[in-house]
């Protein structure tokens, strides 16, 4: 009897030591190769989408120096291209907030719109800014950009007075300048980042506690889809929450002409990633797709990744009825807005509720108990 | 024997005190480890809403008090276990430990109203008459001695929870589709050695299968005593287990400590004077012999309230059968039945306020009202869904939205199913008010579980 109560308790005592590393996780390999699909998503996603980024940051902020040396309508032509490639291209990292991205609220100083225009210009006539400050997010970014090459005013020519004659002129161009330079710096940072530390401590999470790096990155790239994509980037301009359209909420409001494109390049990349697609081809890596095709074959159930691609699929044929102009959109008809949003539910649902369950991950932050 | 005879069995009272220190004790961890893990600020301090149970609307956290209110049921607990005005103590720490879980009901877990229960049957146990401070410091208070019935209602109650836990596991998902453990087990693919043994089916099926087996006899292998010490190393098997592929807290550890009630007092003797060693106390002063026999005007009040007690215990994991629907789905009659990690249930609901008179609306933001675990919970729970209708409804009549409709679009995954719509979208949840009826709102099931 005594003894039996002793090698009890020893095995007690080794299953609360084994049990409360659970965090630490180590790098067992089962039928699925975890590993193998952080190893794809960082390589050959995340990696590629952020050196690219960071090359078109840079350009952008070399674009800046030229319109400032010399605003022209010539120089601020080829500013203006640089910032719509960039913002294009930013699409395809948005959603990868994780790591350094997460740390300096990459997002949030990116792309908070809409812009506070008026804040922005008390701040040039005051010619006090600050972008480090966490309430300064919403006068930066692109949106900020957007507005300080398209929105100050009807014309061009009128624009570039700003840049030249107006008598804070030297501030317009600070201001223009750190915009552009503090994109790129940030990016730098976030793509140096992971192409030296975090890529590895990324691919290594292969933890399946709720800190392990495909948990983290499903929350996140859910969150995005639900938050940014569905609501930012339709939802909330067709007032899809409030009753209420209004336009002035279309993401790239100034050059409304690049709102679609910035919809679907975001749209697109949400579904690449998806499928685990190498960053800029067309080689299908392992992904969320091959993930729930796997946990499928133990459950055989419905075959979740096809239903999540059609949905994808008929969410970007839906966007055709769209106006370029998203801006054009809300005002005029509407209610095709409300149908891409209505769209977008769809796998909002299937992602949320069928995908996160298939993975047995749990949406964001829950840590109490179960029984 | 009949069974006035059994009540007038005396017993030692050893297993009772053991079993009330290591409550105590355990019960005051709980409530520290719930603190420090900040619980309390997440769940009862920053919500703007929570949801009540039927009738206990009036249970609200108390803002900063809430605070005070663990310091009591912490302080309480300890009480118990140190057997210092135990009954005082034990009635306090049942009324805010209850208090606690009445607040939220987002917060609902099994295990919680386990200790609710048995908290509560504790306020009419003798628990304190041996190895106490009271008994101590009085000995009138102090017997060796106490009625079997008083230890055997702990038991009762044991085998309650284990044995409906185990009803509940006969059903076709769990014996033959291997589910949720199917979801579940893959998902700890980290462990060392078995990772790879939980992506294999029919390590599913025997997970499924002997949890149901386990449930079912472990009470009776714990009560006959042959097979004891064999059950009970089944117990702390069973339970490791559990706590190490899910995340379910104190409950093992509670169950382990409650299954040593079983065990005869000898070995109860035996952890007592350990701890006597410990902290020198004096064993013998409470080996008097003397023999704790509630008076004629005790008996009562005591043997009607846990008659009755017990009786609600055995009827109400029943009451689900007087609901239409299939319970999972509906979960009309699902909590308070000892249904433990029994579905993987996971929903989303849409909002969408409408103007009656000019059918113009507008969705909701969750999260600008619920906490991410609370709109985890009310999106598959019928009931948090139409309470929180109708706090959305009082929201924005408040912000001068007039003629206000509430309607959801719902859609719920159980169990690996793919998610369906759940809560029927033409109706306005304003024309429902909750009730122990039946919910009409809900769309049905298209599929069937057959079984308890």
């Amino acid at each position: 009897m005594k003894t039996t109560f002793k090698l009890l308790f020893l095995f007690v005592c080794l299953c609360i030591v084994s049990c409360s590393d659970d965090e630490s996780g180590s790098s067992q390999t089962d039928n699925f190769d975890r590993s193998a699909m952080l190893e794809n998503w960082a390589d050959h996603i995340i990696i590629p989408a952020f050196e690219a980024f960071r090359v078109k940051t840079q350009n952008l902020k070399v674009k800046t120096s030229d319109f400032n040396a010399n605003p022209s309508e010539a120089t601020l032509e080829s500013l203006r291209a640089a910032y719509q490639e960039t913002y294009i291209q930013f699409q395809t990292v948005s959603m990868f907030e994780i790591g350094m991205a997460e740390t300096v609220n990459f997002r949030m100083r990116l792309n908070t719109y809409p812009t506070e225009s008026d804040v922005i210009l008390q701040k040039i006539a005051a010619n006090n800014f600050n972008l480090e400050l966490p309430t300064s997010f919403d006068e930066q970014g692109f949106p900020a950009l957007d507005f300080l090459l398209n929105g100050l005013a009807e014309t061009d020519a009128e624009i570039i007075a700003f840049y030249t004659t107006d008598p804070n002129a030297e501030i317009y161009k600070n201001y223009l300048f750190a915009l552009s330079s503090t994109i790129n710096d940030l990016t730098t940072e976030v793509t140096y980042d992971w192409t030296t530390s975090f890529r590895d401590t990324f691919v290594n999470n292969t933890s399946s506690s709720s800190t392990g790096a495909v948990d983290r990155l499903t929350n996140d790239f859910v969150m995005y889809y639900e938050k940014y994509l569905r609501s930012g980037k339709i939802g909330i301009p067709a007032g899809a929450f409030t009753g209420n359209p209004v336009s002035q909420n279309v993401e790239s409001y100034y050059s409304a002409e690049l709102s679609k494109t910035l919809y679907l390049t975001a749209l697109q990349s949400v579904q690449d990633f998806f499928n685990g697609i190498h960053f800029g081809t067309t080689t299908n890596g392992i992904g969320f797709d091959d993930y729930l095709d796997y946990l499928n074959t133990i459950k055989n159930g419905e075959n979740l990744s096809l239903l999540i691609n059609n949905n994808f699929d008929a969410t970007i044929t839906q966007a055709a009825n769209l106006n370029d102009n998203l801006v054009e959109q809300v005002e005029t008809n509407n209610t095709e807005m409300l149908q891409a949003f209505d769209q977008l539910q769809k796998n909002v649902i299937l992602l949320k509720v069928d995908m996160m369950q298939a993975l047995s991950i749990s949406v964001d932050y829950v840590d109490s108990d179960g029984d | 024997m009949t069974f006035s005879t059994y009540l007038k069995q005396q017993t030692e009272a050893a297993p009772l005190a053991v079993f009330r220190i290591l409550f105590g004790l355990l019960m005051c961890g709980s409530i520290i480890r719930f603190w420090l893990n900040g619980w309390i600020e997440k769940l009862y301090i920053q919500p703007q809403f929570f949801f009540s149970y039927y009738g206990f609307e009036w249970v609200k956290p108390i803002g900063d008090w809430t605070y005070l209110l663990f310091v009591i049921c912490g302080i309480s607990a300890l009480l118990v276990a140190l057997g210092f005005k135990y009954r005082l103590s034990i009635i306090v720490f049942f009324l805010s430990f209850t208090y606690i879980e009445l607040m939220d009901k987002t917060t609902y877990l099994n295990h919680y109203y386990f200790i609710s229960i048995l908290s509560f049957l504790m306020i009419f146990l003798p628990a304190s008459a041996y190895f106490s401070v009271d008994a101590a410091r009085n000995r009138i208070f102090s017997f060796q001695k106490i009625p079997q019935w008083t230890i055997d209602s702990i038991k009762l109650l044991l085998v309650i929870v284990y044995f409906y836990a185990g009803l509940a596991k006969l059903n076709s998902d769990w014996l033959l589709e291997a589910m949720p453990l199917k979801i579940w087990l893959p998902s700890n693919y980290d462990l060392p050695i078995i990772g790879n043994l939980l992506q294999q089916e029919w390590a599913h099926y025997a997970f499924s299968w002997s949890g149901m087996l386990y449930d079912l006899t472990i009470p009776f292998l714990l009560l006959y005593k042959p097979t004891r010490t064999f059950a009970f190393i089944l117990v702390v098997v069973f339970h490791v287990l559990t706590r190490i592929l899910f995340p379910i807290g104190m409950f093992p550890f509670i169950m382990i400590l409650s299954a040593l009630i079983f065990f005869d007092a000898g070995l109860h003797h035996k952890i007592l004077a350990f701890f006597s060693r410990i902290f020198s106390i004096s064993k013998n002063q409470f080996d008097n012999g003397k023999n704790l026999i509630l008076n004629p005007i005790k008996r009562k009040i005591v043997y009607p309230i846990l008659i009755l007690f017990f009786t609600i215990q055995i009827l109400f994991p029943w009451r689900y059968l007087t609901y239409p629907g299939e319970l999972f789905w509906t979960e009309e009659g699902f909590r308070f039945s000892w249904r433990v990690m029994l579905m993987e249930k996971a929903g989303y609901a849409q909002f969408k306020v409408v103007d009656s008179k000019t059918g113009d609306g507008f969705y909701v933001k969750n999260s600008e009202f619920l906490t991410p675990f609370q709109e985890k919970q009310m999106s598959f729970q019928p009931d948090f869904i139409l309470e929180y209708a109708h706090f959305l409804a009082d929201y924005f009549r408040r912000q001068g939205h007039e003629n206000i409709e509430i309607y959801v679009e719902s859609f719920v995954a159980l169990n690996g199913r793919r998610s369906e719509a759940y809560i029927n979208p033409e109706v306005n949840l304003l024309e429902y008010q909750d009730s122990f009826k039946s919910k009409k709102f809900i769309l049905p099931f298209n599929d069937q579980i057959k079984g308890l």
